[in-house]
């Protein structure tokens, strides 16, 4: 029950929108989201996105993985 | 797929897994780590997780599942409602074959009767388009989807949608990790926490609660990361709570999704399956939203009931004993043929071990 996906934005209208995850579209609504934009991925639960994904800090995130590399 | 793929890179999970073993060599008993949220137990079971970790980690499914959780009581429920004429019930997927002691289940009735949803905005959209039926919609899920549905009655009320309704069985997280931690019985070492439930309500939820965890994210590389988290706490004799899925979480959450939530529910007294009743763990509707409340249109007063005797649930949901320790698992209890709801859900800890672990 959470599962949530990230899709990317495609396209908004008021607040409902398009996301695109693998190809595929589904519809969003945008309602929980303050100042969504085209381009930007969310987290998609129940036909809600639910929050932006922070790009720097999935970035962050990656680059702290290659820390582990130090160690092998 | 962005956001999935770059963190289920195979190197990356080996890279991560050795500098788990390498932390965890001089440690000499068992670590318990207590994935709470079901999606983390199927995530583990379909990425083979725990093969990659070293033996003296065990890691344990907790009350996450919020099918899992749901009283047998409230499927009866479910039933009745569904069985008058002028009911149409609109619920989750992995609601539809959950068994009451009976053995009852929803799945057993007419597709008229029973319309799956992914969304609980399109119960509300078949409730329009039946205006001679009540629309029911069987509110089941926590914190994450909680809001969705608050926002769902929102505009029921809005829009006058006078044959909508919703029985909530909506759960909170926080008060059963309080539960689970003074109940005892199971002495978790740290607590994977809820990636998605903490989106919304933030990593400050579980501050005042005197647990050790790590806010998570449900690829591989997020697990991992969260259980090398937590394994450093330990070596370092820390109690924090700490935020492994920085990307998507902040410290004070969703602020609309909370005020939406606030909104339509009041926190209540609730009863968990397999746990009892936890004081405020769940949502009841609120006074403005009373009129779309299901739960007044059931004849009476719908009795408690028993789980079927030999089923292990409430203490797999407890942490207290594996699937495997049920003598129900494998054996009469079969996603095929399921006695408990661990086995009956798509995230629940039979169903994962069942599928991944066997």
């Amino acid at each position: 029950m959470c599962l949530a996906v990230p899709v990317k934005i495609i396209r908004i209208d008021g607040t409902r929108g398009i996301g695109e995850i693998g190809g595929v579209d589904r519809e969003i609504d945008l309602t929980f989201l303050e100042d969504p934009r085209v381009g930007e991925y969310v987290l998609l639960h129940a036909g809600f996105a639910i929050q932006k994904i922070d790009e720097k800090e999935a970035c962050e995130t990656l680059e702290a993985f290659k820390e582990f590399k130090k160690y092998i | 797929m962005k956001y999935i793929s770059e963190f289920s890179e195979p190197a990356l999970l080996k890279d991560i897994s050795e500098n788990i073993r390498r932390n965890t060599a001089d440690i000499g008993k068992k670590i318990k780590i207590m994935e709470v949220c079901g999606t983390h137990t199927m995530s583990i079971g379909r990425s083979g997780l725990r093969s990659m970790l070293p033996d003296n980690i065990v890691l344990l499914s907790g009350p996450g599942c919020p099918v899992c959780v749901t009283p047998a009581e409230y499927i009866t429920s479910a039933i009745e409602l569904a069985g008058s004429k002028d009911n149409i019930i609109a619920t989750f997927g992995d609601m539809i074959r959950v068994p009451n002691s009976a053995g009852q289940s929803l799945g057993s009735m007419s597709s008229e009767k029973i319309r799956v949803v992914y969304s609980p905005l399109e119960s509300l959209a078949i409730a329009k388009k039946h205006p001679e039926k009540r629309v029911i919609f069987l509110g089941v899920g926590f914190e994450t989807t909680a809001p969705v549905v608050a926002h769902t009655l929102q505009t029921a009320l809005k829009e006058k949608i006078n044959n909508f309704y919703c029985l909530s069985a909506h759960k909170l997280v926080p008060p059963a990790l309080k539960a689970l931690v003074s109940g005892g019985g199971n002495e978790i070492d740290g607590f994977i926490l809820p990636g998605h439930v903490s989106v919304i309500i933030g990593c400050g939820s579980y501050r005042d609660i005197g647990i050790r965890g790590v806010v998570t994210g449900f690829e591989p590389a997020d697990i991992l990361n969260g259980i090398n988290m937590l394994v450093s706490q330990i070596l370092e004799d820390r109690n924090d709570i700490e935020n492994q899925y920085r990307r998507a979480v902040t410290e004070s959450g969703n602020i609309l999704m909370k005020q939406a939530m606030d909104e339509v529910f009041v926190t209540a007294d609730t009863k968990w399956r397999g746990l009892g009743t936890i004081p405020l763990s769940g949502l009841a509707l609120s006074l403005i939203y009373s009129d779309f409340d299901a739960s007044k249109l059931l004849s009476g007063r719908i009795l408690e009931e028993e789980d079927p005797a030999s089923c292990r649930c409430g203490e797999v949901l407890r942490g207290i004993c594996t699937p495997r320790e049920c003598p129900l698992f494998g054996g009469n209890c079969i996603p095929e043929n399921p006695v408990g709801p661990c086995m009956v859900s798509s995230e629940g800890a039979c169903s994962a071990y069942y599928k991944y672990e066997v």
